[in-house]
């Protein structure tokens, strides 16, 4: 247990610059790469100051191609590097669709296990900030449907300063989900060790009625809920998923089968989500154990809307609320 | 297609001596007169002011972003007046000057900008000029583009001979976009078809924050011709080097002599969006070079030395006053947009999924509502 002096309150984005600073320091096969991540430091400043310290050659400025980026940490990974990738926005990453999918994610089975991709991909999904088209995604589904790809997203600064270092130290390539809404509010972080292994899923709040399972922004969605279904005298358990590929079933599965309830939320829209999948999982092994159905609260089955009318897309703590409602009417 | 040395006619001074390069094309000048040069002059400065009025806008929280055009009105109106009523265009997201000229009601850009839609202006409606929609994804519109120009060719409008038949499509991104896999396979489907497109490159020297070094180490218009597609590069701060090689490429483009390419070299004066920081990266001394070829103080100076005096000057300045005004005024009674508007047109026919959620939004709000009329609503799931 770390001591009152090593707790440093951050924001998520600079524990992930710390995280990062650490890695480039560790490990000389580390390179950061993307647009824009030099002198600007990152349009979200994740990368701030790490070209001053680490120079041009360990933290590069890409011309503008999301292909180039990931091909070419591809083939710097072939070379023995540990490329860590920065996409700009979620709603950019499509023009790296093919190398993620066809080459990150299966080359390593195709090489037979003779070498392997450390590659991390970090992108800053998620809405909640008001941004045009393409800037507010949830893209997480298609990777985490493609064999080959571990996928992890953090909800808080602590993790996020371990788990980019983690992610980093994995031999395989891992889409690093950033929940960019996050980014800001301060956390305390500990410099002396890592909360959870980078692939463990985590039960943030105890409640005995109804468990609440998300991962990235929505994990603070749910903890707000939790604290209003407390006031209605409804307990809630809330587990922050932190991976999604692989999904760390042991807490989410001995939750509910203490609470017999479960409602999965994401900012994706629903159809063949991550929360799909969950869902399936939860009823497929706990089936004995539940009391309800297993619900979904998700961003609607359409593109993500103007800024404007965000707030009706992403599901909210009301609006898991009225799922917790519908769970404990059974 | 030469070894193009840069296409200027108008000094950074505003003197007319043009380049060697700009000989070819000084005969498409002779189809412009003062009338014109005033309507250029005119243009430029009411979008100079319009991007004035949306970064106040943006700055008082009327809209999440605002997108900079300052500095790139010469290459934007030139080129935008040498397009004729029938030739297509398709923008990126910082063309406001070509949105004004080929008749858009730019408050749309302010609406796309704050959030209300994903689009502001239906291509298909004719009073908007052929004027596609803004594409926020770099690079990609250059195939769109292509393949519009390839339906133009099998529709039989391309080459007939007929002025007022034969058609170009003209597509506009910018350095930062030429290293996107997109824009070179743009270049080579339509070398392959040998379709009417212009491609209009604004190298504002800036890719967000990276410079244009780091896309290109030779100049860009050098990009296109080992893909078969002829190129130039231009002043694009002077208008009328815009204006002249975009109507003689459009036309030949329009007759059926394939694609080409032109660079005009130009320069974003201000940051990258509202969101952008260039204290952190950007150079000044370049900056002030810049500033120093403005041009709209270059076609002033260009018009005063032809006899044009205060008088016009002050007219157009109060003239994009009011035209900022008016701006500021519909945006401060803009309306949020409607929630359907989250669902509809998600497909064009109908889809089931769709419909079920928005009737379930429906009833979810509903169920908020606790005015007398709404009690009988319950909060409620079917
Ligand atoms: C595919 C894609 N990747 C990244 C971005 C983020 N982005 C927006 S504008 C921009 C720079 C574009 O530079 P350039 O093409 O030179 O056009 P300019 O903004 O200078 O007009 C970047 C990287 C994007 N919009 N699309
Ligand atoms: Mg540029």
């Amino acid at each position: 247990m770390s001591t009152e002096t090593t707790l440093d309150e951050l924001p998520m984005a600079k524990a992930l610059n710390a995280g990062l600073r650490q890695a480039l320091a560790d490990d000389p096969k580390v390179l950061l790469m993307g647009e824009d991540i030099g002198p600007l430091g990152g349009v979200f400043r994740v990368t701030e100051g790490l070209q001053a310290e680490f120079g041009k050659e360990r933290v590069v400025d890409t011309p503008l191609a999301e292909s180039g980026i990931i091909g070419t940490a591809i083939g710097l990974a072939l070379r023995g590097y540990r490329p860590v990738c920065e996409i700009q926005f979620d709603g950019f990453i499509y023009p790296g669709f093919d190398q993620i999918t066809s080459q990150l994610a299966k080359l390593t089975n195709r090489g037979g296990g003779a070498f392997s991709m450390p590659v991390v991909i970090r992108v800053p999904y998620g809405g909640h900030i008001g941004a045009v088209e393409h800037h507010q995604e949830s893209p997480e589904a298609y990777f985490a449907h493609t064999p080959g790809l571990r996928l992890v997203s953090p909800s808080t600064p602590n993790d996020a300063y371990w788990m980019i270092q983690e992610a980093i130290a994995s031999n395989d390539p891992v889409m690093f989900f950033e929940p960019k809404s996050r980014y800001w509010p301060k956390g305390p972080v500990d410099f002396t060790a890592s909360a959870a292994p980078l692939h463990a899923s985590r039960i943030v709040r105890t409640g005995t009625d109804v468990t609440l399972v998300g991962h990235g922004a929505m994990v603070s969605v749910l903890l707000q809920a939790a604290e209003v279904a407390q006031g209605e005298g409804v307990s809630v358990e809330v587990v922050d998923l932190r991976s999604l590929s692989p999904v760390d079933y042991g807490p989410i599965l001995d939750s509910v089968t203490k609470t017999g309830r479960i409602v999965v939320a994401q900012e994706a829209s629903g159809f063949v989500s991550v929360g799909s999948e969950i869902a399936a999982t939860v009823a497929e092994r706990a089936f004995y154990s539940l009391e309800a159905p297993v619900l979904r609260v998700s961003g609607f089955d359409t593109p993500f809307p103007p800024a404007k009318l965000e707030t009706l897309f992403l599901p909210d703590a009301d609006r898991v609320l009225e799922a917790v409602d519908r769970a404990m009417a059974y | 297609m030469t070894d193009s040395p840069t296409v200027r006619f108008l000094t950074a001074g505003g003197a007319f001596e043009p380049t060697p390069g700009a000989e070819e094309y000084a005969s498409y000048l002779e189809r412009i007169g003062e009338t014109e040069l005033r309507r250029f002059y005119r243009d430029m400065a009411v979008v100079r002011r319009f991007d004035q009025e949306g970064t106040n806008l943006q700055r008082q929280g009327q809209m999440a972003l605002w997108v900079p055009s300052h500095g790139q009105e010469g290459a934007q109106v030139g080129s935008a007046y040498a397009a004729r009523p029938q030739d297509h265009i398709f923008p990126s997201y910082r063309e406001h000057a070509v949105g004004l000229v080929r008749g858009i009601d730019v408050l749309a850009i302010v609406e796309l900008l704050r959030g209300n839609t994903h689009g502001g202006w239906d291509p298909t409606d004719p009073s908007n000029g052929n004027f596609h929609g803004y594409c926020l994804v770099i690079g990609s519109h250059s195939l769109h583009a292509t393949g519009y120009a390839m339906g133009l060719q099998r529709d039989g409008l391309v080459g007939t001979g007929d002025p007022e038949v034969d058609s170009a499509v003209l597509a506009y991104f910018g350095d930062g976009a030429t290293s996107q896999g997109d824009v070179s396979e743009a270049f080579v489907f339509s070398a392959s078809s040998q379709t009417p497109n212009v491609f209009f490159l604004q190298n504002n020297h800036w890719a967000i924050s990276v410079p244009v070094t780091v896309q290109s180490r030779t100049p860009l218009y050098l990009r296109s011709r080992g893909f078969g597609v002829p190129s130039v590069q231009i002043d694009g701060n002077d208008v009328l080097a815009s204006y002249a090689v975009t109507a003689k490429h459009l036309d030949e483009a329009r007759a059926g002599h394939g694609p080409q390419f032109i660079e005009a070299l130009t320069y974003r004066v201000g940051a990258h969006t509202s969101s952008d920081d260039p204290t952190k990266y950007a150079d000044q001394a370049q900056h002030d070079l810049w500033v120093s070829r403005d041009p709209i103080i270059r076609l002033e100076k260009y018009l005063r030395s032809l006899g044009e005096g205060d008088a016009f000057f002050a007219e157009v300045a109060a003239e994009a006053e009011d035209f900022a005004a008016d701006i500021r005024h519909r945006t401060l009674a803009l309306t949020p947009p409607d929630k359907a508007l989250i669902f509809d047109n998600v497909y064009s026919e109908p889809h089931p999924v769709v419909t079920e959620q928005k009737q379930w939004l429906e009833r979810y709000e509903a169920s908020f509502d606790t005015s007398p009329e709404a009690s009988s609503v319950t909060k409620e799931q079917a």
